[in-house]
């Protein structure tokens, strides 16, 4: 079990923070472009449910798979979203995502008066301690990132 | 445990058949006196509540009956507009039906092309190499199981997330089309399905999946 990479969005599709540790293949576009395509399919993948489902929905997106990857969707009530590529054996991650929210974004950014909201964060700490809590999650692999 | 619907889009994004097997019923009906104490407003052709949630009511739900007449889109069945009749408070009492909006067809074509291009972005943003589009996604309402074949026709499957076996549904969908699409010499390749023998055989293997909740080996 691997985990790919992490995305940070906030509610204006701004990507407030990037990460990777076992990614094999890049998209073949900038980066920027990259956030924007993610975002953007979110966003599609959003409204297609809302949509499509046949009963009125709580939580909404969870999570999608290919024949290689699954990506798993953490949405906050205030329009932050946590995005987590991993491969196919990992289960439902919500918590994982909840608490990369709730105790690193919220405690390091949102409550730290350097970090200005609505741009990329910055932030040496909470880059640091965001890779070692993914680090230390029990299907991060062991192998070398 | 229920399978929702089929869908299958050919391989430029079309809609070429949809069937809606099982629509669970989110409905409710109440009686109101003069001031609505619901804001309502138009969208697409729709009544739909913008404000004003309660009693099963909720935010993005329609007016589907009043007075037991059914509506559609803004006009009830006997040509009355809907936002009028509700803003004369000589039509009080009035008992409103509300429920989740129903797909039209237009909107379906509209999703199922919008899938096939998320399916595309989604092989197109992963980690890995060689990856397919969507297979699987996941909500706390409803999977969507996606079958994409060498040829390129996807078949999309909702059903509930405790359904089992959908995966072999999906090939067993693919084994009705071959059959009964293709094999029928008046089925012109990429147009919309209409042949009778498929949609009695695609009814009766979801029926089974349905029972089942899994199809045995080599079946």
């Amino acid at each position: 079990m691997t985990v790919h990479n992490l995305y940070l969005f906030d509610r204006n599709g701004v990507c407030l923070h990037y990460s990777e540790w076992h990614r094999k293949k890049q998209a073949g576009i900038p980066k920027e472009e990259e956030y924007k395509l993610m975002y953007g399919m979110l966003f599609s993948i959003r409204s297609f449910v809302s949509k499509m489902s046949p009963l009125d929905m709580k939580d909404g997106f969870l999570a999608f798979q290919t024949s290689r990857y699954k990506l798993h969707y953490y949405e906050t009530p205030t329009g932050i979203k946590v995005v987590m590529n991993t491969d196919l054996g990992v289960g439902p991650i919500r918590d994982v995502l909840h608490h990369i929210y709730s105790a690193l974004y919220v405690e390091l950014v949102v409550k730290n008066p350097l970090c200005p909201l609505g741009q990329t964060v910055q932030s040496e700490l909470f880059r640091s301690r965001l890779d070692s809590y993914v680090r230390s999650l029990p299907f991060f692999s062991a192998r070398a990132g | 445990m229920a399978i929702f619907s089929v869908y299958v889009v050919n391989k430029a994004g079309g809609l070429i058949y949809q069937l809606d097997s099982y629509a669970p019923r989110s409905e409710a009906e109440k009686t109101f006196s003069y001031p609505l104490d619901l804001l309502l407003k138009l969208h697409d052709e729709r009544v739909l509540v913008a404000f004003g949630q309660r009693d099963g009511i909720r935010v993005g739900h329609a007016v589907l009956a009043i007075n037991g007449v059914d509506v559609n889109g803004r006009y009830t069945a006997d040509g009355k507009e809907v936002l009028e009749y509700l803003g004369n408070p000589g039509n009080y009492p009035v008992s409103i039906r509300f429920g989740r909006p129903r797909l039209t067809s237009n909107e379906k074509l509209m999703l199922a092309s919008m899938f096939h291009s998320l399916f595309a972005i989604g092989s197109q943003l992963s980690p890995e190499q060689g990856s397919s589009g969507i297979e699987m996604l996941e909500t706390d309402t409803f999977k969507l199981h996606c079958f994409q074949t060498l040829t390129g026709i996807k078949f999309v499957v909702l059903a509930d997330p405790r359904q089992a076996g959908i995966d072999s549904l999906l090939r067993k969908i693919y084994e009705i089309y071959s059959d009964f699409a293709l094999k029928n010499p008046f089925y012109s390749l990429e147009m919309p399905i209409r042949c009778e023998l498929f949609d009695q055989n695609l009814k009766l293997a979801l029926e089974v999946a349905e029972k089942a909740g899994t199809f045995g080996p080599g079946s």
